[in-house]
């Protein structure tokens, strides 16, 4: 890889190369900031579009139109001058925005004048007994294997959980040639009920024609079972079976791969540790960063884009991404404030629209309590392997919230870095405690926002003052 | 007047848990008040060392307290194990500073000599170490490890278990414990003293302020004037590992859990939270520098956080003159002193025996007037 | 247990794991490599010795971590295979120096 050209210190830095991030660098660029973007996949693209530039003909084909849109946003980031840096994981932002990541393992610093959070979302977490089981994994794993790696799941596949990626994965795994044995849709029939008011702006959308002949596609070949209350992934150091609860009692079937999926939420790691007041956002169930139209945060040089600002999907994503990069143009002074409205008007009118639609999914995909709040000993904490039932115990001491209980049980204190339980952890003291999660809060989180070496570490710049606070004489 | 309890304590960290428990074992009905769940800590922040071969330089009434409490530390262990099952993971194995420079082990080996020379000083046992007597301990030390100071009094916990541990054996006990209870005023009233909060006052017979770095604030409203003040300090922590550092060093130190802690740094006047990466990057240069097979080694979290530090290092353990009945009790090692504020010093304030037993503790010692 | 869906020339490239030697696409993670190859489990966890295997494919769960070149805990869904690479499955905790 030719080693890109990093500024000395630059306009505009964005962190991820999704849609959001892909849109806002190409439009900075073009208005004259010196734009970078630092991504740690090998290829941009983010999750939705990934392996977009590497992705044979016949795994576009199976991939679909949606999916090609990304070319677009690839061609205009390569298009527009910004300096794009694959590989690049950021560990660590200064107070005075110096961004510091690695580079093919080597560690390099960037000061920037504005960042660009747009580091997405993740699968919310889905404990059930048995997740930790190798095969088990996310529905948006076998996608990424779909996409990057023409993967598509064998032998007895089981897709479980609720919400629009489920349904698209499936018709995938069947464009692919895949054959799925059963479907279990977990989604409360009463959301139906809470979901009607938000229907006609969901049926005026591009969302619903798409998503209902997809559902149609899919159920056309797959058996599908409704009103899952119950999921239990079986097997002892391989995944076996999965087991599962309707009304009509339990039932057991055997199963290779069983791949879950209950919806996405945005990725705190950056924004939090960025400094970002981080809040709850009621309609989605999951924290993030507040931040205004433009992706304006409370700290004053850092914004936010795509899933990361909140749920929006691949379209919003791009929209805000552009928005956020003409708000960095106006507070950079190359354009003005009534420039930067008249060119952000149309974006803003199509974001808000599109956020109207999503409302419908974000109700009608709501995933049971159940599912969100485990119980026994079903694993929390992945890394750190610590089931439900010793959480349980420990909120019902009077532990203080989910800083307390990290400290006294290892709950998030893994590799991971609480990724994979902090979400449920808070929802777990909210339901034991009756009250929002909004009144939990969230970890307290710090750098590094991804794990690096000790040598990694150490190879960052220090001088006498360091040396003084450590160095005993 | 009657009271909602004998006595409220005020600070759910180290120091006001420890003591707390220690005063519901000798009967009495205790409040511990304390913040949410998003305080500034010093209690979550600490590197879990019993340590003894640094204390006492210019009062060695603290060095004896020090020593006191690792020899209580074994007892104490049983005694919270046997109540609440909390296994606190102590050893005592002695202790290293590790140093990577001539003037290090210059700088170690005049210290410890002026700690034991003061008058009224217990020597303390220690040893300076060349670099092959340090690796016959630690094999895995690298070859810029030029010496260290070795003391075997020196041991180690797991301070998380242990916080969880007072916190269970305080509620074993009948202990009340108050969340949400920031202390925003405390006033002395008929006989007693009333801790407002946002959430409703408390009265207590008496009160102890064990708030860290709040203490100065809350003291000044019952007379005592504690003088601390936030020191930062940042710490770096590895994934886990097989166990390979049997020994703590004053800067690494394998948890049994396997996980590695590098630190420490010291930084006066910065109340930032926010971690300095200068900081770390120096204090993972000087960890490699030890034990270089942890180059490659992960590090999964940061912390920092803010020491709660007297003028001379010692702690401050007080009773106000002006309100008996009002104890301040402050110091910056709540993990090795654990085992003497819940079984010295809380029975001393059940019979607010503090100024009588503790006077070389006492807040006189900062005394401007006495100095002119 | 997942298979190829498409057939495209690729240059093709050869792992080892756990001394066993599997051919793999350039552009595959580790973890892709693997699961092409039918390898479900990458290692054992560090508190109850449990198999897991990679969960995200995306960088957040840290379950797929394994030995690269001789290297422990390396993401092995955020690695790209590179021709003659040694990958091990990683038991338990790190040992120093590896």
């Amino acid at each position: 890889m030719t080693e890109p050209y990093l500024p000395e210190i630059c306009d505009f830095a964005v962190i991820g190369a999704g849609p959001a991030g892909m849109a806002a660098a190409a439009t900075a660029a073009s208005l004259g900031l010196s734009t970078v973007v630092l991504d740690e996949q090998p290829a941009p693209g983010g999750q939705i579009y990934r392996g977009i530039t590497e992705a044979a003909a016949a795994t576009r084909t199976v991939l679909g139109a949606d999916y090609e849109r990304g070319r677009e946003l690839v061609d205009a980031l390569a298009a527009s001058g910004a300096t794009y840096c694959p590989g690049s994981t950021v560990f660590d932002v200064s107070p005075a925005g110096e961004i510091a990541f690695l580079l093919d393992g080597q560690p390099r610093l960037l000061p920037a004048r504005r960042i660009l959070a747009a580091t997405g979302g993740q699968e919310r977490p889905f404990p059930i007994e048995g997740w930790t089981l190798p095969g088990v994994m996310t529905a948006g794993a076998a996608q990424i294997l779909l996409k990057q790696a023409d993967l598509v799941p064998s032998g007895k596949i089981v897709l479980a959980g609720t919400g629009p990626l489920l349904w698209l994965l499936a018709a995938q795994i069947l464009g692919a040639g895949g054959t799925i044995a059963l479907i279990l849709d977990t989604t409360p029939k009463r959301n139906w009920l809470a979901a009607l008011r938000h229907l006609p702006r969901f049926l005026a959308s591009p969302y619903a024609v798409k998503g209902l002949s997809l559902l149609a596609r899919v159920r056309r070949s797959v058996k599908v079972i409704f009103g899952v209350s119950h999921l239990r992934a079986v097997g002892e150091e391989q995944l076996r079976a999965v087991a599962y609860r309707t009304s009509g009692g339990e039932t057991t079937i055997q199963a290779d791969t069983l791949l879950l999926h209950q919806g996405v939420v945005p990725s705190l790691h950056l924004p939090d540790t960025l400094g970002c007041r981080i809040v709850w956002n009621e309609e989605q169930r999951a924290f993030q960063p507040e931040a205004d139209c433009w992706g304006a945060t409370c700290v004053d040089h850092v914004a936010v884009a795509g899933d990361g600002a909140g749920i929006g999907g691949a379209q919003a994503a791009a929209l805000r991404g552009r928005l956020a990069a003409w708000d960095a143009a106006h507070r950079l002074g190359r354009i003005n404030r009534p420039q930067r409205d008249r060119l952000a008007a149309r974006d803003l009118a199509a974001l808000e629209r599109d956020l109207a639609a999503r409302r419908f999914l974000d109700v009608l995909y709501e995933p049971l309590s159940r599912f969100r709040v485990p119980t026994g000993d079903t694993i929390v904490c992945r890394c750190e392997e610590v089931p439900a039932d010793r959480i349980e115990a420990l909120i019902a001491q009077g532990v203080l919230g989910p800083n307390q209980l990290k400290f006294f049980v290892r709950c998030g204190m893994g590799p991971c870095q609480g990724r994979l339980c902090g979400l449920t952890v808070t929802e777990m003291f909210a339901a034991a405690r009756g009250i929002s999660p909004a009144e939990i809060g969230y970890y307290r989180l710090r750098t590094p926002i991804k794990p690096v070496t000790v040598a990694e570490m150490a190879s960052l710049p220090f001088g006498e003052q360091a040396d003084k606070a450590v160095v005993r004489l | 007047m009657t009271h909602d309890y004998d006595i409220a304590v005020i600070g759910g960290g180290l120091v006001g848990t420890a003591i707390a428990y220690g005063l519901a074992k000798t009967g009495q009905r205790v409040a511990l008040l304390d913040e949410d769940d998003r305080a500034r800590r010093a209690s979550v922040a600490n590197f879990s060392l019993i340590w003894v071969q640094t204390k006492g330089l210019g009062m060695p009434e603290y060095s004896d307290w020090s020593r006191g409490a690792a020899d209580l530390w074994p007892d104490f262990r049983n005694e919270i194990a046997a109540l609440t099952g909390i296994d606190l993971a102590f050893s005592q194995p002695g202790g290293f500073h590790l140093c990577l420079s001539e003037a290090e082990v210059d700088a170690r080996a005049s210290q410890l000599a002026r700690i034991n020379v003061q008058a009224g000083m217990s020597p303390l046992p220690y040893e300076i170490l060349g670099h092959n007597a340090v690796r016959e301990m630690l094999p895995d030390i690298g070859p810029e490890v030029v010496g260290a100071s070795y003391c075997p009094l020196d041991g180690q916990c797991n301070s998380m278990r242990l916080f969880w541990g007072l916190h269970t054996a305080f509620a074993r006990l009948g202990g009340h414990y108050r969340s949400d209870h920031r202390v925003e005023s405390l006033t002395a009233s008929e006989g007693g003293f009333v801790a407002s909060t946002a959430v409703g006052s408390v009265a207590a017979g008496k009160v102890v302020i064990a708030a860290g770095n709040d203490s100065r604030r809350l003291g000044a409203m019952v007379g005592i004037d504690a003088q601390v003040r936030p020191q930062r300090g940042q710490v770096l922590v590895t994934e886990r590992m097989k166990p390979f550092l049997h020994y703590p060093t004053i800067t690494v130190r394998q948890a049994d859990e396997g996980s590695v802690m590098l630190g420490d740094a010291i930084e006066e006047e910065n109340p930032s939270l926010v971690v300095g990466t200068d900081v770390l990057a120096k204090m993972a240069d000087r960890a490699r520098r030890m034990f270089p097979g942890l180059s490659k080694v992960n590090i999964v979290r940061t912390w920092a956080a803010q020491r709660v530090m007297t003028k001379d290092g010692c702690p401050i353990y007080d009773e106000s003159r002006e309100h008996p009945g009002a104890f301040v009790a402050n110091c910056h090692s709540g993990v090795t002193l654990a085992p003497r504020h819940a079984q010295t010093l809380a029975p001393l304030i059940a019979s607010s025996r503090v100024k009588a037993e503790l006077p070389a503790f006492g807040t006189g010692r900062f005394d401007v007037s006495t100095v002119h | 247990m997942f298979r190829r869906f498409t057939n495209r020339p690729e240059q093709g490239v050869t792992i080892t794991v756990d001394g066993r030697e599997i051919s793999a696409k350039a552009t595959d993670s580790v973890a892709a490599a693997m699961f092409a190859a039918g390898i479900t489990t990458c290692r054992t966890t560090v508190v109850d010795a449990r198999a897991r295997g990679p969960y995200c494919m995306m960088g957040v769960c840290f379950d797929c971590l394994v030995i690269v070149d001789g290297i422990g805990s390396r993401q092995g869904c955020m690695t790209r295979v590179r021709d003659g690479m040694v990958v091990e499955s990683q038991k338990g905790r790190r040992e120093i120096g590896r």
